[in-house]
């Protein structure tokens, strides 16, 4: 079975099939990662630029190490933003790196919906990596693919994402992914972080973190930052803290067997509590694990892999 | 020179007139209005054949930015009068937000020089505070002197609400209305676009609905205080038509105007982040346009203006939220109402109205009308016959808009100005 797009722009127009296809892809790429030489040819003779308007260390590291394990020639491109209106406009930049004929182009960009310009005006392949507030469709495949692990399957799973749903791609793209494969999506913060008219997405909104947290399978934290822009949509760390942060009391209130989640970096103290980022049930490293083979399989897929 | 047009169905809101009839140009006036057939030219002067057409008033838009100067790159006066001529307008007001801005009359001088040789008549608004700032008051006086027809800090709202009573209570003593753009800038702050569930899934920062609504409030409030008479522009909330509806009820002296773009689009046409539904205020949800429309109708909303903003596409095509607010609107307005008329929704006579005497009452100017012994504007179109508005026939300089390829009704047929024939479609 292939992949029928050229391009991941999120996780909202991918079908069940098409996650699946990734997920266990994904799976069969893993082992590469325990060998002593972590290198297959697949992508061999392909050019993956990852281009970069944000800084990333995790995601970009991330889609490196699992370009150079199929072994394509990888470039990065890393441009600020700020310099973008002196001088060139993103398109211009991407119709540069477009003539010299990449298969491949990753790109993470503040503005939300550039990837899904950029696809429809040059032929490589597009993976977004993450675009402003909107979707960050290979971080969420990885956590579902972690779940997957966990629990089997979907269907009938309770997941709660807890924290600046208004301004995360990762809570959007999780959304959607993790409804569409049967699970239930609660979320919970501060009012002033759960934008309008999110539960038409499907979810429930929480009244308070107990309430999210209550009898769920999964707990998925968000990285937390008070101000955005001028805004100020929080009083403080400690008063997040302890309205909001994931402690071992609240913990409790989980399934027994509820693991969780986070889609880094993290500030330990403060959404999630230091012992609890560390304990047994969290998979936050495991996350980053699956990241590389989520990475290698979606590389592979829109180069026409699978065929 | 005379000038007959024969055979058309005339539609006058300004005098109520609805029904067959002739209308005799001379020179630049409107001579005579009868009955089909009873005028007769002798000889002398033209004729325009009008069957099958609408015979109205020229269009008056009270809401345009035409670049000049300082960004005439994007459009000029030249190049807006000529998209305004193809769109059946024949007078503009022109907000302040060029480059030096109109805020003294020596760059309203300069506007209406340009305007001399400009397809329409083109009347100057006048910024409200210095550089459009928010912060001094700008010399009306020198600028109503000059030739400005109204105030506005239009694109900006003064957030002082001390200082807005003062502009008022100025303006009011100098009768003439202010024209205002109401969104607090604190709420709106960095939104892209309606806030939403649309926005919320695309991942965008919202301008809440809300950010008008106070500003609209305080405005009428003020106008109350002051008795200055308040204008407000492009009102895209249901829930600001209900306060200028307690505001009609209470005889203020408010009045206000809609788009056509915010009666045709909602914050779903959008979609997959089209630049060209970008503006401030936003597209808002499909019953705030549904509000708009009945309140144009029952007349809360007295007037349509384009609000005709270009923009060329370094501007444009980029990231959305990089992008510049607004979008032409010239050559569609006309046509967007008219579908809102085939409808249903809207009589014939309404948009008219909307679009011809209530923006000149509101500005005070001797225009929009066939009333015989006034200027010959008049606006020659065909209802029934459709045209593509393709980017090609686009005539002003910027092609920023949403309407591009779609098929619309009522083509222009003859644009008139002071008994002129200016456009001929």
């Amino acid at each position: 079975m292939m992949l029928n797009r050229k391009d991941i722009l999120g996780l909202k127009d991918l079908t069940v099939e098409e996650i699946n296809l990734i997920l266990d892809t994904a799976d069969g790429f893993r082992d590469i990662a325990t060998r002593k030489r972590k290198k297959v040819p697949a992508l061999q003779g392909h050019t993956v630029v990852n281009l970069f308007y944000e800084k990333s260390t995790r995601t970009r590291t991330s889609f490196e190490i699992a370009a150079k394990r199929l072994s394509a020639d990888t470039v990065n491109f890393t441009a600020s933003e700020s310099s973008v209106g002196k001088g060139e406009t993103f398109i211009d930049t991407v119709r540069n790196i477009e003539a010299m004929h990449p298969d491949v182009i990753v790109v993470r960009h503040g503005s939300a919906g550039a990837p899904h310009m950029l696809s429809k005006m040059i032929k490589p392949g597009v993976i977004n990596a993450g675009d402003g507030a909107h979707e960050h469709p290979s971080q969420a495949l990885l956590d579902m693919l972690m779940i997957r692990d966990e629990r089997g399957g979907f269907e009938g799973l309770e997941v709660a994402i807890i924290g600046d749903i208004a301004h995360s791609r990762v809570a959007r793209s999780n959304i959607y992914g993790l409804q569409r494969m049967g699970a239930k999506v609660r979320i919970a913060g501060p009012a002033t972080m759960i934008p309008i008219g999110i539960e038409k997405l499907g979810v429930t909104v929480a009244p308070s973190v107990e309430d999210a947290i209550a009898g769920v399978d999964v707990i998925m934290m968000l990285r937390i930052q008070l101000e955005r822009q001028s805004q100020v949509l929080f009083s403080s760390m400690r008063e997040y803290s302890r309205q909001f942060g994931l402690n071992a009391k609240r913990l409790e209130l989980a399934r027994k067997d509820a693991i969780i989640m986070h889609p880094g970096p993290m500030n330990r103290g403060v959404e999630i509590d230091p012992f609890v980022a560390d304990c047994q049930r969290s998979r936050i490293l495991n996350q980053v694990t699956n990241g590389v083979a989520i990475r290698m399989a979606l590389l592979y897929l829109v180069t026409g892999g699978g065929n | 020179m005379k000038t007959l047009i024969a055979g058309g169905k005339v539609i006058d809101p300004s005098q109520g007139l609805e029904g067959d009839f002739d209308i005799l140009i001379d020179g630049k006036v409107i001579a005579k209005i009868d009955k089909p057939g009873k005028i007769k030219l002798d000889g002398k002067g033209k004729t325009i054949d009008a069957r099958g057409c609408i015979v109205a008033p020229g269009l008056v838009d009270m809401h345009v930015h035409l670049r000049e100067p300082g960004y005439e790159g994007k459009e000029t006066i030249a190049t807006g009068s000529e998209a305004a001529v193809a769109g059946g307008f024949t007078s503009l007001a022109c907000m302040a937000n060029t480059n030096p801005i109109n805020d003294k009359q020596t760059v309203t001088g300069y506007i209406l020089a340009k305007a001399r040789e400009a397809r329409c008549k083109v009347f100057p608004i006048g910024a409200c505070t210095v550089a459009l700032e928010g912060l001094k008051i700008a010399d009306m006086g020198e600028m109503k002197e000059a030739g400005v027809v109204g105030f506005s800090d239009d694109g900006k709202t003064v957030m002082n609400a001390e200082l807005q009573r003062r502009i008022f209570e100025l303006a009011q003593q100098l009768n003439m209305p202010v024209l205002v753009h109401a969104e607090d800038e604190h709420l709106a702050a960095d939104g892209q676009m309606h806030e939403g569930a649309v926005s919320t899934e695309l991942g965008l920062d919202g301008r809440p609905a809300v950010a008008e609504e106070i500003m609209v409030s305080r405005d009428i409030m003020l106008a109350r205080t002051t008795g200055c008479r308040v204008h407000i522009q492009h009102v895209s909330s249901a829930g600001s038509l209900e306060l200028i509806r307690w505001a009609k009820t209470k005889k203020l002296p408010v009045t206000c105007e809609v788009t056509p773009h915010h009666l045709t689009l909602t914050d779903e046409n959008i979609g997959d982040y089209d630049t060209n539904c970008k503006m401030a205020p936003p597209l808002r949800s499909a019953e705030d346009r549904k509000a708009l429309i009945k309140a144009l109708a029952d007349g809360t909303i007295d007037a349509i203006a384009t609000d005709h903003a270009p923009h060329g596409i370094l501007l444009k095509m980029i990231e959305f939220d990089k992008a510049a607010f607004g979008i032409i609107g010239l050559e569609t307005a006309l046509a967007l109402t008219l579908r809102l008329v085939d409808e249903t929704k809207l009589t014939l006579m309404r948009a008219i109205e909307a679009l011809t005497v209530a923006p000149a009452r509101i500005l005070g100017l001797d225009v929009g009308t066939l009333q015989v012994g006034k200027a010959a504007d008049v606006c020659i179109f065909q209802p029934d016959k459709t045209f593509v508005y393709t980017p090609e026939r686009i005539r002003s300089k910027s092609k920023n808009s949403p309407f591009i390829n779609w098929e619309l009704p009522g083509a222009v047929r003859y644009t008139m100005v002071d008994g002129k024939v200016v456009y001929t479609g």
